[in-house]
């Protein structure tokens, strides 16, 4: 049951992600740093809440687990060279984090 | 780079099931290697891992000659199976759990390694292969 309600959110995260790069991404992958950014936010948002078992699977793991990605990530900021890179570590990292903690403190004040 | 081609609904499906699929694989390491209190070990092996296969795939022939391969394997699979939103989310707990320097340490080392996995699996890959896997949207 768990396992399914992984594959549905999944089903889902995974093509908006490819929907999103494709639309976006350019000499930056603007499109799967905004997916990553986006993720991180709504998963710390959805720990706030403390969410049940079935919805964090959904929702968290499924959902926002393939919505967001480090392989594309590591792949995108590697081959892009040093300056490209840095600039894809930066915008992706420190507003991912960022966002994520306070996503979760709005989460935990609903 | 830029899009050359519109949406497929056959790409886009293939990244769907793939997805669902990396997603289930990623969850089922999770639960099998139950995480504890301190480094997230499991996030940390399944996105290393996961950035070393997105990379090997441009190098190897048998997936670059069916056109749906590429999103299937690479954005759908792999971009199921690693996550950014967990790394971001155990980092935040970390802190919060008063552990501001293994947070760093997961940061940093989840970063470099993954880094590290790339540059060691684009030995077996020329940048032409790369290019090409690129505009074939496998790494998305």
């Amino acid at each position: 049951m768990t396992l399914l309600l992984v594959a549905l959110g999944a089903a889902v995260g995974a093509p908006l992600r490819y929907v999103a790069a494709h639309l976006l991404d350019g000499r930056l992958h603007h499109g799967t740093i905004l997916v990553n950014v986006v993720g991180s936010l709504l998963l710390g948002i959805f720990s706030g809440l403390a969410l049940g078992d079935h919805a964090m699977a959904l929702l968290g793991v499924g959902f926002c687990g393939a919505l967001t990605t480090y392989s594309a990530f590591a792949v995108q900021a590697h081959d892009r060279g040093p300056r490209l890179g840095a600039a894809t570590v930066l915008l992706t990292a420190v507003p991912a984090l960022g966002l994520c903690a306070l996503g979760f403190w709005l989460g935990a004040q609903l | 780079m830029t899009p050359r081609h519109p949406l497929h609904l056959t790409v886009l499906l293939a990244v769907a099931v793939g997805g669902a699929l990396g997603a289930c694989a990623r969850y089922g390491l999770t639960t099998w290697f139950e995480q504890g209190p301190g480094f997230p070990w499991t996030t940390f092996a399944v996105n290393v891992s996961g950035s070393f296969l997105l990379a090997l795939l441009p190098g190897i022939p048998a997936v670059r000659r069916q056109p749906l391969l590429p999103p299937l394997l690479g954005t759908g699979v792999l971009g199921g199976y690693t996550t950014l939103s967990a790394w971001s989310e155990e980092s935040r707990a970390l802190v919060a759990d008063g552990s501001a320097g293994l947070a760093a340490l997961y940061v940093a080392g989840t970063l470099a390694a993954c880094l590290a996995a790339v540059a060691l699996a684009d030995r077996w890959s020329t940048p032409d292969a790369r290019h090409e896997f690129e505009d074939e949207e496998g790494d998305l």
